[in-house]
């Protein structure tokens, strides 16, 4: 535990010591020209953001939880599958999907009778509101993950029990279903806003300042590498901020029930009822996945039609971008899984070291590349390390051997993610009865035979549901792979990035289609387990 | 198994699986290579890689970073396996030569292929092609000259694209006008840009072709290689189109008759392990017969005197470019990334 604490804070401490290499004149410029404009824009759209994914998140959650309707089970794995989408590829889709030239206006000048863009054409997407939709639609499902396994584990008898004492379906969810879901809905929305603070594609696409991008001014085009850390720092600050206040807001409560009950028993919506439920539970799905996803299928097709395959290389990147994300997975997984359960079963342990799981949430925190700035100097530090070993046992000293290879990747991926788990895993935890465990050590269990027998399998969807996360996220991860990749070696993230630098982003529509195809896969298996509560 | 004997057979076979995996990317050590740290789009580099490995037997392993190329070098020291450092603009380059990850080359075939003010007089630095920075203007507008300063014109109010003011294409451009015209003049001007614009300044420089296809604007700065690609595009496809909407002039600054020029270019790196190949590589991509590729493939324009152009890039005009130092503009950057700040744009 001490070790993963260690991990995680280590970029941090190096961009510390970088910040403090920095004069700090730049704040005067940051605070009077700056700042201003990008705290404010900042703010609306992760206020905006939040509030849009969250309403898509739980709605959606509580519709296939609570009602059955036509399509309820496609639609119960079909609200997960935006996740499988880059934000930056669905920005770049609906660039083209929206643009004056493209399909959509296209029609729409038609049907009104307009031949040039130059008589009418629709608001640019470009801009806060749109950016804020994007966002949204793309995101929602961390909320709507955390929330749904929330849901469908839920003691059912709650849920009867306020039917029974009169409460019609809007009052149960409101007073209810809602209240036990919060520390569900904190961990998703968390995913959320921290997503959309450190996205660089889609806002820079969409034209949003966001104080993300401010880093970025400072340090590439002002080379200002100290003063781009001291921001990165305070944006980081304010991160753990927000996050300190929340779960302080939710200490005091419990959320366990000693109970388990059968699952929900959902009720029937027939007719207009049945078909409207249909519509809202496929709207989020068509926008956040259907329509970018299938624009690129439209694309790569093209681009097959004309005889272009995909490449040997590319396909060998996919590899690639499959085995370091699985990798990473796994030991995010692993220990995060450490992390949690240390801290359960530590009851005497000082408040500073039970304390260690809220640091898994700053590398998630902190953009992509900046984390990966701050990791290559303890990177170095461990290359100096296994350097010297390799002298001290008669082998060649000299080589990287983390970023000649995945490993630093690998590393940098688990420090990144590691929120992920820590964050799903304690929200499972945390509604699993303290009696369970006493009663596994009264009954002669040790304390990891209590892990394995009693909180592992109650634990599986929480777990599922984090490795899809981590999963998914680590294939989709572009920045900090962009640095820290060995030479040669290509995911499709970089592919892709590669091919839109390169001004030839439609010939990169295979690569995106090839993250989405991935990122399903995992999306369909976890769907199974969701729908399946534990036993 | 518990979780912590699961992440110990995870550790226990992490170097076995870096082992196997570096088999599988192929860090083999082969007879010669040489190894390429590029803040550049790998595929633009690509032909030329692949024509040095086919002419010289020398094998090319690549690294495209995209931003903190100096910060992963820096941090690599001494056991840095870079030979080749490559970027797409003059200030990263002598970020570079100035945090001291770069050594002075030597080489008459260098200094007799690139002109004097394009290279380091130390050998610490070469420019391996040329990116003129050309405003595309609606096919069907009566305009026949144009000066960067056009850009800030009222005439324009609501018809101007450019990508982001911060991106390093703009700030050397602005750097180069605060040499030019001044700061308070360059300030000036980038507010009346700001006033100007059809759109955010966001998206690529092909985006402004696009843009100006789709009505949103009539006229924007970008480089004149995505031109070259545009108009080159498979008849039909969208690339195409945009670059079929546009006219490309190259503008020239008032006090000057010169166009705005940033370079991609190259160094060897400090520690470089393979320096023979390292120079090796450099003045291969000199050579009449990479420039020629840097012309043809990717419609840059060579930095060697004499080289044929490709027939795209020749019909954009001659080019006269800007007699400012490339070195001057790299000095203003910083306050050109300030200026923007300052002007309001993107926000």
């Amino acid at each position: 535990m001490a070790a993963a604490a260690l991990a995680v804070l280590s970029p941090v401490l190096a961009l510390i010591g970088q910040a403090t290499q920095g004069a700090g004149t730049h704040w005067g410029h940051l605070l009077q020209f700056v700042l201003p404009g990008v705290v404010g824009q900042t703010l609306l759209l992760l206020a905006g953001v939040g509030l849009l994914a969250t309403a898509l998140g739980v709605g959606g959650a509580w519709l296939v939880t609570a009602y059955d309707f036509p399509g309820r089970a496609v639609l119960s794995w079909g609200l997960l599958l935006p996740l499988s989408v880059p934000t930056y590829i669905v920005a770049y889709a609906y660039l083209d999907i929206l643009h004056p030239i493209g399909p959509v206006q296209e029609t729409v000048r038609a049907l009104l009778g307009y031949s040039s863009p130059r008589e009418f054409r629709l608001p640019d997407l470009r801009s806060l509101p749109g950016a804020i939709v994007l966002l949204a639609f793309v995101l929602y499902p961390y909320v709507y993950l955390t929330t749904r396994s929330m849901f469908a584990n839920q003691a059912a008898h709650l849920i009867e029990a306020a039917h029974l004492l009169g409460h019609g379906p809007w009052a149960t969810f409101r007073r209810v279903a809602l209240p036990m879901a919060r520390p569900a809905i904190a961990v998703g929305l968390c995913l959320v806003l921290l997503e959309t603070l450190n996205d660089i594609g889609a806002s820079e696409f969409l034209g949003i300042q966001t104080l993300t991008v401010a880093v970025y001014t400072t340090w590439v085009t002002r080379s200002d590498l100290a003063g781009a850390a001291q921001i990165a720092l305070v944006t980081l600050a304010l991160v753990t901020i927000v996050i300190a206040v929340e779960r302080h807001g939710r200490r005091r409560l419990r959320y366990t029930s000693g109970r388990r009950g059968a699952p929900i028993h959902r009720r029937r919506l027939h007719g207009p009822a049945g078909w409207l439920a249909t519509a809202l539970g496929l709207a989020p799905i068509v926008v956040g996945f259907v329509a970018p996803a299938g624009y690129l299928l439209a694309l790569a097709l093209e681009r097959v039609g004309a005889g272009q395959l995909p490449s040997p290389a590319l396909l060998h990147a996919g590899g690639q971008t499959l085995a370091v994300s699985a990798v990473a997975t796994i030991a995010t997984l692993g220990i995060g899984l450490i992390v949690v359960w240390s801290r359960r079963i530590m009851h005497h342990a000082p408040d500073w070291l039970r304390g260690v799981p809220r640091l898994a949430t700053l590398g998630y925190a902190l953009p992509g590349t900046v984390l990966a700035i701050g990791l290559l100097f303890p990177l170095m530090a461990m290359e100096r390390g296994l350097s010297l070993l390799r002298e001290a046992s008669g082998l060649d000293p000299t080589g990287l051997i983390l970023l000649g290879t995945p490993a630093a990747l690998t590393l940098a991926y688990v420090i990144r993610f590691l929120t992920i788990p820590v964050g799903t895993l304690e929200a499972g935890l945390d509604r699993i009865p303290p009696s369970f465990e006493q009663a596994a050590r009264l009954l002669g269990e040790n304390i990891h035979g209590t892990l394995r027998r009693v909180h592992l399998p109650l634990l599986r969807p929480a777990l599922a549901a984090s490795a899809l996360l981590v999963f998914v996220d680590a294939m989709k991860e572009l920045s900090a792979t962009l640095l820290l990749r060995p030479m040669n070696f290509d995911t499709l993230a970089t592919w892709l990035y590669a091919e839109a630098a390169r001004g030839t982003y439609e010939e990169g529509a295979i690569a995106a289609l090839g993250i989405v195809a991935a990122g399903l896969i995992p999306v369909i298996i976890l769907a199974r387990l969701l729908d399946r509560p534990a036993s | 198994m518990t979780p912590r004997s699961r992440l110990q057979f995870f550790t226990r076979r992490l170097p076995l699986l870096a082992a196997t995996t570096s088999l599988l990317i192929g860090s083999v050590a082969l007879a010669a290579e040489v190894n390429l740290y590029t803040s550049r789009e790998p595929k633009l580099v690509e032909p030329l890689l692949a024509a040095f490995s086919t002419d010289t037997g020398v094998k090319v392993n690549t690294v495209f970073v995209k931003d903190g190329l100096l910060e992963r070098v820096r941090a690599e020291g001494a056991q840095s396996p870079a030979d080749v450092l490559m970027t797409v603009d003059i200030g990263n380059l002598l970020d570079l030569v100035d945090a001291g990850v770069t050594q002075p080359v030597r080489s008459n075939v260098l200094d007799a292929a690139i002109p004097a003010n394009l290279r380091a007089t130390d050998g610490q630095w070469f420019t391996l092609s040329l990116r003129d920075r050309v405003a595309y203007v609606a096919k069907d507008l009566d305009v026949q000259t144009f000066n960067y300063e056009d850009l800030a014109d009222p005439h324009w109010k609501g018809k101007v694209c450019i990508r982001s003011g911060q991106h390093p294409y703009n700030t050397a451009l602005i750097a180069a006008m605060i040499a030019h015209d001044g700061v308070k003049a360059t300030e000036q001007w980038l507010r009346g840009v700001k006033a100007n614009l059809g759109r955010a300044d966001t998206g690529g420089d092909r985006d402004v072709a696009r843009d100006i296809l789709g009505g949103i604007c009539d006229v924007g700065i970008a480089n004149a290689y995505y031109a070259g690609h545009m108009k080159n595009a498979a008849p039909g496809s969208d690339a195409r189109r945009w670059g079929d909407a546009i006219r490309v002039i190259r503008p020239t600054f008032k006090n000057s008759q010169g166009t705005h020029v940033n370079i991609s270019g190259a160094s060897v790196a400090r520690h470089a392990p393979h320096r023979t190949e390292a120079v090796q590589l450099l003045e291969y991509l000199v050579s009449d017969k990479a420039q020629s590729l840097y012309a043809q493939a990717n419609y840059e324009y060579p930095v060697k005197p004499g080289v044929k152009l490709d027939p795209t890039v020749k019909s954009f005009g001659p080019l006269h470019i800007d007699t400012l130092p490339l070195t001057e503009i790299a000095r203003h950057r910083k306050q050109a990334s300030e200026l923007v700040d300052r002007a309001g744009l993107g926000q």
